[in-house]
């Protein structure tokens, strides 16, 4: 019989901190800035400079912690991990070894067979490296440290997943109770957050892990699934070729869909870490970390609890809404505004869903104001435009969340209330389509609604659909 | 000398250092790095075992900085330290993975 192979899987997650700072300096982390623009002589690792740590940093680390149901370490330091590489110019990273600010925590996660905890052996914090650019030209390679001393964290889990299925869950649930804390977007494709896999496997039945690879450079949540699939055949192969599995690490190239070891035998790996001595120890006390506790938001669990019994919509509106903190930042906002939790989930489930999914955005990407959307609902209510040209509007608020009255008013969009221009409209209509008309008259229902149609289109969208109905069903 | 360095060693060592040695300076390196070792040694004579392993030389704790941009563009002062700069970055050697 063929042998069953079990596949072990442990993340290491980067996560790009929301700071307005740099984690030891003042540089801002603001991107999409020149080259070299947000450098000081901290973060190009000038010596005799002293890194200086941003409270921010250790409060988002700690907040993250404790949603991760962690330890909090209350007496942390930073140490140094020492390696040569141009993107890094102090030859060595910032980092926590010894004593991480969080440990033994877990989340749980929804799998198929039920609930299911995955363990988070520990979070540290440390910096990020510049950015390296090969100039084929030149045969030398350019350096940006705009992004060197970014704040990080590294959420280490424990090898407690057993499929793509679980590490995708895993880390939908990382990234939402990150966005949560505003700690962090979370953006695979802009790399706020990286993903490394560790992956093994060994025989179903046995306990001892088989030898694991780390697998770097998955920027979408299908780079991953499928960076899985290709390594776990892989090492099936080797061990049934009867062939051991190399610890190293690999690259996956998402093009051609395979992996290819990337450190040779001259980059060896040895950090050498000892504690930094420029920067003191952190004490977490009593009080600090209850202080911090108390600041914790509202998560998921508790707002669809609350929506549940505050709101009259729908339980699977309040989970799709609850899924995303955007989502239910934006929901909220716009009932306090409006008034109509019912209306205002509506938009949310039906058009702007449907316009995220055309435009391939998430809804972190949404640019359109809680203000405007109930300025939108208000002018639908009363029935200021009618539903079609109410979609029409709520489509270009998407794209350039414009003042929705402004654009109804400027493009001339309100609904026709002018009786005379109704009527005339009607009669026209009536006058030619007799056969409708006729339809009608024998006792078609189906008739009404071409002649609606005809109607609406004659007045260019803009009248009431109901009153048109009316209108036409009293001259017949 | 109590402690003798191996040629593998000073290779490996050579290798994280990026430093590229010659047989000479190799053998005057190890004999450094031995005696280094033995002046070391030393303190393993000593019963630490009362002593609380320090890290610090100072006794502060929790320095830190609000998160407030306080720096500038210095990008052009920044570029004076690199040994060679193009399109504002920083030249360095060719780098591949």
């Amino acid at each position: 019989m063929k042998k069953q192979y079990e596949t072990v899987i442990g993340l290491e997650v980067h996560v790009e901190l929301a700071t307005k700072t740099k984690i030891f300096c003042a540089c801002s982390t603001a991107f999409g800035g020149a080259p070299n623009t947000h450098t000081c002589p901290v973060c190009t690792g000038m010596p005799g400079t002293l890194p200086v740590l941003n409270k921010q940093v250790l409060e988002y680390a700690v907040a993250v912690g404790l949603a991760m149901n962690c330890e909090i370490t209350r007496y942390c330091k930073f140490d140094r991990k020492n390696y040569f590489y141009p993107d890094n110019p102090q030859n060595y990273q910032i980092s926590q070894l010894y004593l991480p600010i969080c440990r033994n925590g877990y989340v749980e996660i929804e799998t198929e067979e039920g609930k299911k905890k995955v363990g988070i052996h520990e979070i540290h914090m440390e910096e990020d490296a510049g950015k390296l650019i090969h100039d084929e030209w030149e045969g030398c390679s350019l350096v940006d440290y705009n992004r060197s001393g970014v704040p990080l964290i590294e959420i280490v889990s424990e090898p407690d997943m057993r499929d793509a299925k679980e590490v995708i869950a895993y880390l939908e649930k990382l990234r939402m109770m990150i966005q949560y804390l505003g700690a962090s977007d979370c953006k695979l494709q802009e790399g706020s957050m990286r993903a490394d896999v560790n992956l093994s496997v060994r025989e179903v039945g046995t306990e001892a892990f088989g030898t694991r690879t780390e697998m770097k450079n998955l920027n979408s949540f299908r780079a991953i699934s499928r960076a899985i699939e290709g390594e776990r055949e892989r090492q099936i192969e080797l061990l049934e070729a009867g062939n051991a599995v190399i610890q190293e690490t690999r690259r996956w190239d998402d093009a051609k869909g395979e992996s290819y070891a990337m450190r040779s035998k001259e980059d060896a790996q040895d950090y050498r870490y000892f504690p930094d001595p420029d920067l003191p120890p952190i004490e977490v006390d009593e009080s600090w970390l209850e202080e911090m506790k108390a600041k914790q938001p509202e998560f998921r669990e508790g707002k669809m609890k609350r929506y549940k019994e505050e709101y009259d919509i729908p339980e699977y509106d309040i989970e799709i809404i609850t899924a995303s903190k955007c989502m239910a930042d934006l929901f909220e906002e716009t009932v306090k505004l409006c008034g109509q939790p019912k209306k205002v989930s509506n938009w949310l489930m039906v058009e702007t869903l449907r316009l995220l999914k055309e435009r391939g955005m998430e809804p972190e990407d949404i640019r359109f104001s809680p203000s405007n959307l109930a300025k939108l609902i208000r002018l639908a209510d009363e029935k200021v435009i009618n539903s079609s040209v109410a979609k029409e509007v709520f489509e270009a608020m998407f794209d350039n969340d414009m003042d929705p009255e402004k654009y109804v008013e400027e493009k001339g969009l309100k609904t026709v209330c002018d009786e005379g221009a109704l009527k005339k409209a009607v009669e026209e209509v009536i006058a030619a389509n007799p056969k409708s008309v006729e339809d009608y008259r024998n006792g078609k229902e189906k008739a009404i609604g071409f002649l609606v149609g005809q109607t609406m289109k004659a007045m260019k969208g803009k009248a009431d659909p109901g009153k048109v109905n009316e209108m036409l069903r009293g001259m017949l | 000398m109590a402690n003798v360095i191996s040629d593998e060693t000073i290779e490996y060592v050579g290798i994280l250092a990026k430093l590229e040695l010659s047989g000479e300076e190799k053998e005057q390196a190890k004999a450094d790095m031995g005696r280094m070792l033995d002046y070391i040694d030393k303190l393993g004579e000593l019963d630490t075992s009362q002593a609380e392993p320090m890290s610090h030389v100072f006794g502060v704790r929790n320095v830190f900085r609000d998160d407030v941009v306080t720096n500038g563009d210095m990008c052009e002062d920044m570029l004076k330290n690199a040994p060679g700069e193009k399109n504002g970055m920083f030249i360095a050697p060719r780098t591949f993975e």
